[in-house]
């Protein structure tokens, strides 16, 4: 039962891996920001199978506490690309 | 039987996981990229965290997996369309074998 948890994690952080490709290979700055948000999101899956393999209940408050510091990063990065100021 | 029923989660969670980061590799614009990978990564994560949840009950950890997933679907939807809003606005080309867009009327009125 955990051996599957494992290769199931494994296969998540290769997944990660796919989002640096995109990251150093984008064409333009909009994809490279495509790319950390669902980075950001991924990472979420990731410490909610590491409670499970692990058994540290703290694992579970980093991933609410990620979720809410990647919506923030990805508005603030929409925010510069739409040219506008921070309470406008 | 708890365990059993998790893990099938967690596996659906990873498949739709797997084929958003394949369409963020694969497609050929950003506008593409963020519809493929976007839906189907919240929702495989969603999976992921409801199988967390069935794991562990209403404990500490069942209850906080189970607050993170209505964060994630609001975050996320609204942050994918800020950030495909502002892209539009920055200025970056469609795809040449786009069909249509709708979108250019809609920003000449304002």
């Amino acid at each position: 039962m955990t051996s599957i948890i494992y290769i199931l994690l494994y296969i998540l952080i290769a997944l990660s891996f796919f989002c640096l490709f995109r990251i150093i290979r984008g064409p333009s700055i909009a994809d490279r920001m495509v790319a950390i948000d669902i980075f950001g999101i991924l990472t979420v899956g990731i410490c909610a199978l590491m409670v499970i393999i692990t058994g540290r209940r703290f694992l579970i408050d980093i991933t609410i506490t990620w979720a809410i510091l990647s919506f923030i990063g990805t508005l603030t990065l929409a925010k510069y690309l739409s040219r506008k100021k921070l309470n406008e | 039987m708890n365990e059993t029923i998790s893990l099938i989660f967690i596996g659906i969670g990873v498949a739709f996981d797997f084929f958003g980061c394949l369409g963020l590799i694969r497609l050929p614009d950003v506008y593409n990229r963020l519809q493929a990978a976007t839906k189907s990564v919240t929702l495989g994560t969603w999976s992921i965290l409801f199988g967390v949840f069935i794991r562990y009950g209403f404990s500490g950890v069942g209850v906080k997996a189970l607050i993170c997933i209505p964060l994630i679907f609001f975050a996320s939807t609204v942050a994918a369309h800020a950030l495909i809003r502002g892209s539009y606005i920055f200025g970056i080309k469609m795809w040449e074998k786009s069909v249509i867009d709708d979108y250019q009327n809609e920003w000449k009125q304002d």
